[in-house]
């Protein structure tokens, strides 16, 4: 069964947004949980992309995803009307949404798209929501309007100042914890080394923090223990345990070790897939739809 | 030698003496050597020779004590008495009444616990690797009928319409004999590929997966309908395929899905992998063709280290092998006669280099500076008293501890229940280990959900899902023939 594209658009430069056919999906899926996309039956990989968005009425979910690897490079090239063979989920267990009073939100890059259906959801349960969305420059920051709408309070940021204020998340994290009253959760949404920050300043303040991780997966159902995590000093598999954890329980330090694992077989099938575009005359065409 | 003896069968039949003095026929296998650097299938398969002289060492026992040893209950002895006759056809027809899989149980089962253990030949010689070699035949004749592109007859549609959770061998079989019965049949699928373990776990050069694509394609063929990328529990719950999506029965069949880790130091380094992962990434995504075409990757490995001592540890050693390990240690905790692998797979490795760490365990896993694997801390073990198995337990050396230098680990020791069917469905009575509640016909504590293989058995083989698949079938016959007949009264 093929999921359609019915509409796609670029947020940033290698950052990306489609509106996908998926009525079971849409119609089941809750905040906090990802599908688990293949592009080919025989040769492709399986990679984990949370849901950013559905509509259980036109049966499509929204997928958000950055061009880092091959099969994103390749979702990256499909266009409007093209299809996705294999899409599977909703998986993980959804986000624990519940009234805690003041929540503040921290999104950094490409986070800011599974954690914007999370402040909706805690906006939904009456939470005041601060939200703090981070990215290296202006050009790489998305969903600025979505969070104004949703979020009592925004601040945004950028690396080198180009937008909002010259500072990476955890400065303005920190202020807003040291207000009194301060933050009563947070949910941090972002690069793993964004993540371990964060959690560092909230500890500080005895803030309970959440956070959504996004490991390698394989299966994306338990099977495989890929994606396996370090929380509280016990393995934890991300696909079914979460995504979401206690932030200051995760080891941080090894997720990004194991994150890194195939690093350089990524670059290499990544390369592989440029050079055949090149050779197929792809690349041309991609850069005309831009 | 196969002239002459059928000629003095014909002239005044065989005595078992002459059945006994025939030589057991070995199965050709591809080189050692050449196979490490291969996926294709190792062993190749009898001649048609081989076969009949095989089939000619059959006692044709009158009590058949075989068939006492298959989980299905197969007519080995009729079988093999066709293929000593040399009618092939019939020799396929006679095991496809009780069994579906005929090429995939040929090379999977573990034939030496079961039907061969039973044999016998082999009690005569007081050594099982001399009886019957009822699985190679199986195989035999199932190969020689594969153009044979029949389909089972089904019966007139009923409109009932039954979902099969899981495509392995438990769900197919559940499949293909509950649309025999003509009702509405629908496999949901996990994965984006049907065929369970039979295409993540087993791998290639065991069970080629082109045998499996044709069984699952005449399911098809029987009108069976098959939903990849359906995760139940998820996608949708057994409540609402039974409640909104009107299916009147549910098969469960969704294997063991669940890796057991050791609870060790170190297990979640860069390198560690459960064998699910591992086998999942070769096999189902093909990681050996990466830079090929496949689009994932496994490690790049030089030395590793295997934990366990069953088919999957065996299957995994084997694998890193033809990715190109230069070595592959296999680490059991106990001596190799409390191998739970079947003896032809432990051979294989043996031959293509594996070697063996018997009565060792990892006690932890060492990690460089950057978190990758470079070494595991093993204790040597002796064995005691027997545990609750029946075989000797380890224990472990105190002070005996030593390094192996590795830099991928794979943990073989076992699958537990996946829970995500007991966390969406309250009403499903579970065991404490986490697996299904079922009673002899199959039957879960759910009005019309019934279950079998390994969610129910706990880690097990092929052919006993295959077993419960067809026991649980028939219940869900007779169920719902009782459900239509009940609503005709009315």
């Amino acid at each position: 069964m093929a999921h359609k594209i019915v509409s796609k658009k670029q947020l940033s430069q290698d950052v990306f947004t489609a509106q996908i056919e998926a009525g079971l999906i849409a119609r089941a899926r809750k905040p906090g949980q990802f599908v688990i996309v293949c592009l080919s039956n025989e040769y492709g990989e399986r990679i984990p992309l949370t849901i950013a968005d559905a509509d259980p009425q036109e049966g499509t979910i929204t997928l958000i995803w950055q061009r880092v690897g091959k099969t994103t490079a390749q979702m990256a090239d499909l266009k409007q009307g093209d299809t996705i063979d294999n899409i599977v989920g909703p998986l993980g267990t959804p986000t624990h949404v519940e009234k805690f009073g003041t929540v503040v939100c921290v999104g950094g890059g490409i986070g800011n798209a599974p954690l914007l259906p999370i402040a909706r959801a805690l906006k939904g349960a009456g939470n005041t929501i601060i939200s703090i969305i981070g990215a290296r420059n202006k050009e790489l920051l998305i969903l600025e309007d979505e969070f104004a709408k949703t979020s009592d309070e925004l601040i945004v940021t950028t690396d080198d100042g180009s937008h909002g204020r010259k500072a990476l998340v955890t400065e303005p994290l920190k202020e807003v914890c040291q207000r009194n009253p301060g933050p009563d959760h947070a949910f941090v949404i972002g690069p793993a080394i964004m993540m371990k920050f964060c959690c560092d300043v909230t500890k500080q303040f005895d803030v309970p923090t959440t956070v959504s991780l996004n490991t390698i997966m394989v299966d994306g159902t338990g099977m495989c223990g890929g994606c396996r995590v370090e929380v509280g000093g016990k393995p934890k598999f991300v696909c079914v345990d979460g995504p979401e954890f206690d932030g200051h329980l995760v080891n941080f330090d090894l997720m990004m070790k194991r994150l890194d694992a195939y690093h350089e077989q990524e670059q290499q099938a990544r390369e592989q897939y440029k050079k055949h575009k090149c050779k197929i005359g792809l690349d041309k065409g991609s850069q005309r739809n831009q | 030698m196969l002239e002459k003896l059928q000629k003095k069968e014909r002239a005044e039949g065989l005595k078992p003496s002459d059945r006994y003095d025939i030589p057991p026929q070995d199965m050709p296998a591809q080189d050692p050597v050449t196979r490490r650097g291969n996926v294709n299938e190792v062993a190749l398969g009898y001649t048609e020779t081989q076969a009949r002289l095989e089939a000619m060492r059959c006692l044709q026992c009158r009590n058949a004590p075989c068939v006492q040893g298959c989980p299905v209950r197969i007519k080995i002895k009729d079988f093999i008495s066709a293929i000593a006759e040399g009618d092939y056809k019939k020799s396929l027809e006679i095991i496809k009444e009780n069994s579906l899989l005929p090429a995939v149980c040929g090379r999977v089962c573990p034939q030496e616990v079961q039907c061969q253990e039973k044999c016998t030949v082999g009690l005569r010689f007081k050594d099982p690797t001399k009886a019957v070699s009822i699985g190679r035949l199986e195989r035999f004749v199932a190969d020689f009928g594969s153009d044979n592109d029949s389909v089972p007859v089904v019966a007139p549609e009923t409109g009932m319409k039954i979902a099969v959770i899981g495509s392995g061998p438990g769900g197919i079989v559940a499949a293909a004999d509950t649309r025999r019965a003509g009702h509405d049949v629908t496999i949901f699928e996990a994965f984006h590929k049907p065929g369970g373990v039979m295409v993540y776990g087993i791998p290639e050069f065991r069970l080629p997966k082109a045998i499996v694509a044709k069984e699952i394609d005449v399911l098809r063929k029987m009108g069976v309908k098959i939903v990849c990328n359906f995760l139940v529990g998820r996608t949708r719950t057994i409540d609402e395929l039974m409640k909104e999506d009107g299916f009147e029965a549910v098969f469960i069949g969704v294997g063991a899905g669940l890796p057991h880790f050791m609870s060790i130091e170190g297990e979640s380094l860069v390198g560690v992998y459960s064998a699910n992962e591992y086998l999942t990434r070769a096999n189902l995504m093909k990681a050996y063709d990466f830079g090929r075409g496949a689009d994932t990757p496994i490690a790049v490995s030089k030395k590793v280290a295997v934990v366990g001592g069953g088919n999957v540890a065996m299957d995994s050693a084997r694998t890193a092998v033809r990715l190109g390990a230069e070595k592959v240690y296999l680490v059991y905790r106990r001596s190799e006669k409390e191998m739970p692998a079947r003896i032809e797979e432990v051979h294989h490795a043996k031959e293509e280099g594996v070697e063996f760490h018997i009565l060792q365990n990892p006690k932890r896993i060492i990690g460089d500076e950057n978190s990758h694997v470079k070494a595991i801390e093993c204790l040597k073990h002796e064995l005691g008293s027997p545990d609750e198995s029946g075989r000797r337990r380890p224990v472990p050396i105190e002070g005996s501890e030593f390094t192996i230098d590795v830099d991928t680990v794979i943990i073989a020791i076992g699958n537990g229940a996946n829970p995500l069917i007991r966390q969406t469905t309250p009403h499903l009575e579970f065991n404490k280990w986490g697996n299904i509640v079922v009673d002899e016909n199959c039957k879960t504590s759910m009005e019309g959900v019934y279950a079998g293989g390994d969610i129910v058995l706990g880690a097990a083989t092929v052919i006993l899902a295959m077993g419960q698949g067809r026991i649980a079938a028939a219940a869900i016959n007779e169920h719902l023939a009782q459900k239509e007949s009940a609503s005709a009264k009315i």
